[in-house]
């Protein structure tokens, strides 16, 4: 099916996925407070407005906390897991494993439901606290299954060798292990920094009316209608998920990431 | 230091019962079992207490919460919830199949643009997504614009709140999902077996049809239940473009437990919601072992 209407079905199907970035981006333009596509006049104001407005600046920063600790939390909880599962078939590490999955295979719903029924019985409901944990937990999915895919392409051969030259198992996952599963490690961290970016169900049920993230100022803005100010503030979340995306990709091998098999080209 | 314990590697310490190592695992344990598993079991037990009127909800072991998914509302919306999502999920995986089968058979260079595109839009959840396409479908910068332009409409005019909206919007963030759930198998699919249908002289297309997607049958069946399970989770999208007549059972939980102060029937709700994710997607996983073992 490689021909030509093959290729112009993917590019078709490309274009059609990137149509609504293309018209927020144009309207991010426009001059006048409205929006138009093609956008009337051109101006960067906007952008310039989100930038300098506190009233934007206050939910980046918010969502910026958020998603850093919620990542780091969640490749802490994750990594270990991973890897006893790995080296060792620990049956606790497999059944933490099998827990972690589950949040993915819900509706978002129903974790934000239990996460606001759970922070409001134990008293942090409408806290910093219980959006960034309640975040770390539910994104555990995807480092688990990335650092995995990780730790599966390590040739157990480099470990018998590095254990009869005598390194000890500290020694093995700081020299061995460690390199060679962190372009996983940063991809399942980017990938989880940008969805708790995004997140917005949990934070909303969890927080939603104390700790504005950003989708939630998002959502909230709209409600009082339009302007080319969230488009521009879209521009700058598209970007910066593509951005990180393609360091991701620099450094390590992205399709094998995603569960894709390597192959020569 | 003996030649012998140079030369002999001893043997990896594996499959052995807890020991020291094994005490990382406490931390991640803990995490996992109190901030995770125990809003699902508390969930579960305020399904079955009683909603104090006022909005408040006491301990009790009462089943009203389940006697009201006979309500008409609640019946309705699980009705129209089932049939969007299965529209979506046979949809998103019937492009998605030879779509992913083509991309995954391009050079690097492609492929993986193609992987960044997809990974921006499923990552972006329905707020940015949302606001889009309300852009797109609407009356000043919509796409009924560039109808007019072709001389096709006389003014524009705006699709939204309607349901195709919402299709359209739910398969634009289905599909990079789906395409991602069959990339792993489709790269991994013997490529040996189309080409020995086009020596056979089977034309590209009719070698996809006849020798792919039979090879592939319980891939399509996994990505067709886990792209139903992914729609069931839309919340926003039938909030940002529709109208309350075409509010799914998601919409319906929040709005219970947020608007309503009705938080055991939201439960109720959440747990029943569970029950049927789980159910399709140990079923099938159970149905992929069989028809692949």
């Amino acid at each position: 099916m490689q021909n030509r209407f093959g290729k112009l079905y993917v590019l078709g199907i490309a274009l059609l996925l990137m149509l609504p970035f293309i018209v927020v981006a144009g309207v991010s333009f426009n001059e006048k407070k409205r929006l138009y596509f093609p956008p009337r006049g051109f101006t960067l104001d906007w952008y310039k407005d989100v930038l300098s407005n506190s009233e934007w600046l206050g939910p980046i920063g918010t969502s910026l906390t958020v998603a850093a600790i919620a990542t780091f939390v969640a490749v802490c909880i994750a990594l270990p897991i991973s890897f006893m599962m790995w080296r060792h078939g620990v049956l606790f590490a497999k059944a933490l494993f099998g827990l972690g999955l589950v949040p993915f295979m819900l509706p978002p719903v129903t974790s934000a439901l239990g996460f606001l029924i759970f922070w409001s019985e134990i008293g942090g409901y409408g806290s910093f606290w219980a959006t960034t944990i309640s975040h770390s937990v539910f994104l555990v999915t995807i480092p688990l299954m990335m650092i995995s895919l990780g730790l599966e392409t390590i040739d157990e051969a480099y470990l018998d060798a590095a254990s009869s030259l005598g390194a000890s198992e500290a020694e093995i996952f700081r020299t061995v292990i460690l390199p060679l599963i962190l372009p996983f490690v940063f991809g399942a961290s980017a990938f989880c920094f940008v969805l708790s970016m995004n997140e917005y169900i949990i934070a909303f049920m969890v927080a939603g009316f104390t700790v504005e993230t950003l989708p939630i100022k998002v959502v909230n803005s709209l409600r009082y209608g339009y302007s080319p100010a969230m488009a521009a503030v879209s521009v700058f979340v598209v970007l910066a998920a593509a951005g990180l995306f393609l360091t991701v990709a620099r450094f390590g091998d992205l399709l094998r990431m995603v569960g894709a098999l390597d192959k020569p080209d | 230091m003996t030649v012998q314990d140079t030369t002999i590697p001893r043997p990896l310490p594996r499959f052995r019962g807890v020991d020291h190592k094994t005490l990382i695992l406490i931390p991640p344990g803990i995490m996992l079992l109190i901030f995770f598993l125990c809003p699902f079991l508390i969930m579960g037990a305020v399904s079955f207490y009683y909603r104090v009127p006022d909005g408040f909800y006491e301990p009790d072991f009462v089943l009203t919460n389940y006697a009201a998914f006979f309500d008409p509302v609640f019946l309705t919306a699980l009705g129209r919830s089932l049939t969007l999502c299965a529209v979506i999920s046979v949809v998103c995986v019937s492009l998605a199949m030879p779509f992913t089968y083509l991309v995954s058979q391009m050079r690097r260079g492609i492929q993986v643009p193609i992987v960044i595109l997809l990974l921006c839009i499923l990552t972006l959840s329905e707020v940015i997504l949302g606001f889009s396409w309300t852009i797109l479908l609407s009356r000043t910068a919509g796409a009924s614009n560039v109808l007019v332009w072709l001389g096709i409409l006389d003014r524009p005019i705006s699709y939204y709140p309607s349901r195709v909206a919402i299709m359209i919007a739910m398969l634009h963030f289905c599909f990079p999902f789906a395409v991602l759930t069959i990339y792993p198998p489709i790269s991994r699919f013997d490529r040996s077996l189309p080409e020995a249908a086009a020596t056979l002289g089977a034309g590209p297309i009719r070698a996809f049809f006849t020798v792919v997607i039979p090879a592939l049958r319980g891939t399509i069946i996994s990505a067709l239940v886990l792209v139903f399970v992914f729609a069931l989770g839309a919340y926003l999208f039938p909030q940002m473009l529709g109208r309350p007549a075409d509010w799914t059972l998601s919409v319906l939980i929040t709005d219970q437990a947020i608007y309503k102060s009705n938080i055991p029937f939201a439960a109720a709700m959440s747990v029943f919601l569970c029950i049927i994710c789980f159910a399709l997607i140990l079923g099938v996983g159970k149905l992929t072992k069989k028809t692949e073992g």
